[in-house]
């Protein structure tokens, strides 16, 4: 249980990295490169891994700082590492013939696209904050921004038409999931975060896999050819 | 007990590692032998587990749900890795290095899919089911892909796409539930079955309402309910046909075993009525949707597939139903689907082999030409369609009556309907392609 005078602290400490994540999470509505994404991704990690050893230092629970660690190596420094060397080449940045492959792949326009995201943010936020949910060592208004983290992360999935935004889009996603885990189940046993963790690391080596067969086979990354299967 | 516990679990790993090394011939034997070997491990464990829980140091831990479950994965991973064997030859017959590198994926692949299988009804815990679970889906969307085909490359995004979003909201839901258990259990616990099960009935309700929904829309996913069973019917016709089987027979059963656990603590903590109302929705919804599929699909892979969706849906309705009789019924339908839809896909991988395409008008006189293939495929379509002797037959029946017995009058019209016009659509595709002469 926490000291009565620490919530405001740690509360606000937490919302604001919360805050934070949402807003690099909108930030990739408007990046045309891959790497941009991926550096988004990495920095939306990195203030996980720090939201970690936040709530590691106020509760008092140095499994964290363990988990921040993992994160930090993981998903700021690995996954970004792999995801860039399995896609390169890939990138329009690489090949600038395929330069609007990301840029140009949303099915709507940028502002169109991020007001839709400003509604299902604030209807996740709203709807979260709405439910009866007091955890007395929990920033509750983190948890409603987590929420609005994985909504906007799936019209990012939706909107965007290349098979490199969708990925990033679901690993933000495992983000936002991720800050709502730090924030009511931060005393989970350490071995499952961390098997959680190296199965995300898992999953990006399989994505990037598919993605590189997909580029190699139609030498773009766009999904506009993959509607042979219908029925 | 417990080694015989560590020996399934161990069995198909060593197999995958032996099997990436080996040549491919040698590979298929020691599949087959670990496909059998399994099978006759989870048949040893059944008198272990009945009226008592055999659990390993906290991680591991079966009952006797877990075996119904794990006999069905066995037994499907048997008979595929025996199918597979003249699969494989048939399917290497040039003997290059890329059907080396093929034929080695193939081979580790299957097994490593296998032993997620198996491995997702023995854990002990809430987090551990969810990574076997992201497992299966991270090892079978490479497998989906081997072929190399476009549209295989398609099926292959599209899947481990929606899964993992699936997923990603099951993990949410796993996460609420560790919040709603560390109201009762302390903020430091494993998510273990047997303790959040003693202390269902303290746990607070808007949290476990979410965790059920989430649960059941995540693993849905998985599990292809409608509306997120869109992958499905791709990735099912483009998988090697092995894998197709095991998709099919095992992987959707695996995925609905973690739905119902998460439904053992809904209905403790809730009461059965509003876990069983989401099943209820998500049931129907997915078989109308697969009979109205299988009325018009062109492709006999993807009429099976949509006839797994219709089974799904009606596990899903039976779970529902609520009564011990259904409950019966569902746990005998998995074991029944999961050796009939087995067994279907691998009739249809011949097909595919013989007429070189899954179009249902290029099959014709499939009898005539395939003299044992043939009466077997008609066969599995014929169980899939409920028709007595066969196993589907009686846990339909054993479904219906619970619905009955717990006056869901109209579910259980619903789904007799339903099941109805499903048999209609498989037994009209079987007809073109099995009996009408050439």
């Amino acid at each position: 249980m926490l000291p009565d005078q620490t919530p405001s602290v740690y509360a606000g400490g937490a919302n604001v990295i919360a805050v934070l994540i949402l807003l690099l999470e909108f930030g990739m509505f408007r990046q045309a490169l891959l790497r941009d994404q991926v550096r988004l991704y990495a920095g939306q990690s990195g203030l996980l891994a720090a939201l970690a050893v936040l709530v590691g230092a106020v509760r008092d629970l140095p499994g964290l700082y363990v988990l921040a660690a993992v994160t930090a190596a993981l998903k700021v420094v690995a996954i970004p590492l792999v995801l860039r060397r399995l896609l390169r080449g890939a990138d329009p940045a690489d090949v600038p013939a395929t330069g609007a492959d990301i840029a140009g792949s949303g099915g709507l326009g940028l502002a169109s696209t991020v007001l839709i995201a400003i509604v299902v943010a604030a209807f996740g936020f709203f709807a979260a904050g709405a439910l009866p949910i007091s955890a007395s060592a929990a920033p509750v208004t983190a948890l409603s921004v987590s929420v609005s983290v994985v909504l906007v992360a799936f019209v990012l999935m939706i909107q965007r038409r290349d098979v490199a935004s969708q990925a990033i889009g679901l690993f933000s996603l495992e983000n936002g999931v991720s800050l709502a885990a730090l924030v009511v189940a931060a005393s989970l046993p350490l071995i499952l975060e961390v098997a959680l963790t190296f199965d995300l690391l898992l999953a990006v080596v399989v994505f990037g896999l598919l993605i590189r067969m997909h580029h190699g086979r139609t030498e773009s990354l766009s999904t506009a050819d993959m509607t042979s299967l219908r029925g | 007990m417990d080694a015989v516990v560590v020996v399934l679990l161990t069995v198909p790993v060593a197999a995958a590692i032996a099997a990436f090394w080996l040549p491919s011939r040698a590979a298929g034997g020691i599949t087959a032998a670990a496909g059998i070997s399994s099978f006759g491990l989870v048949v040893a464990l059944i008198p272990a587990v009945s009226g008592r829980d055999l659990a390993l140091h906290g991680f591991v831990r079966i009952d006797a749900l877990s075996v119904v479950f794990l006999l069905a994965t066995s037994f499907v991973y048997a008979c595929v890795a025996v199918y597979s064997i003249g699969y494989q030859r048939a399917a290497g017959a040039h003997g290059g290095g890329e059907d080396r590198r093929y034929g080695r994926l193939f081979w580790a692949g299957l097994n490593l899919f296998a032993w997620s299988m198996l491995a997702a009804p023995a854990m002990g815990n809430l987090a551990l089911l969810w990574i076997a679970i992201e497992v299966t889906t991270i090892v079978s969307a490479l497998l989906v892909a081997l072929e190399g085909t476009d549209g295989a490359a398609e099926a292959a995004w599209k899947y481990v796409l929606l899964a993992s979003a699936g997923l990603a909201i099951a993990l949410l839901g796993t996460i609420f539930v560790y919040y709603a258990g560390s109201h009762v259990l302390g903020q430091s616990y494993n998510l273990a079955f047997g303790p959040l099960l003693r202390v269902a009935g303290q746990l607070p309700h808007a949290a476990v309402r979410l965790a059920f929904v989430l649960a059941v829309l995540g693993f849905g996913t998985k599990a292809g309910l409608f509306p997120v069973h869109t992958w499905l019917p791709d990735a099912h016709s483009e998988a090697p046909t092995p894998v197709s089987a095991l998709l099919s027979g095992s992987l959707l059963a695996v995925s609905f075993y973690a739905i119902l656990r998460f439904y053992q603590i809904a209905a403790a903590t809730l009461g059965t009525r509003f876990p069983r109302d989401v099943l209820l929705v998500f049931g129907v919804a997915s078989l109308l949707l697969a009979a109205l599929y299988l009325l018009d699909q062109q492709d006999y892979k993807r009429l099976l597939a949509y006839s797994s969706v219709e089974h799904m849906g009606i596990l899903a309705i039976g779970v529902s139903f609520g009564a011990p009789i259904a409950l019966a019924g569902v746990l005998l339908h998995v074991l029944a689907h999961a050796a009939a839809k087995g067994n279907a896909f691998m009739g249809a991988g011949v097909l595919v082999r013989k007429f070189g395409s899954k179009g249902i008008s290029s099959v014709t006189g499939g009898l005539d030409l395939l003299p044992w293939s043939g009466p077997l495929f008609l066969a599995a379509i014929l169980a899939l369609s409920a028709m007595p002797p066969f196993g589907i037959f009686r846990s339909e029946f054993e479904i219906v009556t619970g619905g009955l017995e717990d006056s869901s009058n109209a579910a259980a019209a619903i789904l007799v309907v339903l099941v109805t016009v499903a048999f209609f659509g498989l037994s009209l595709a079987a007809n073109r392609m099995l009996l009408t002469p050439r």
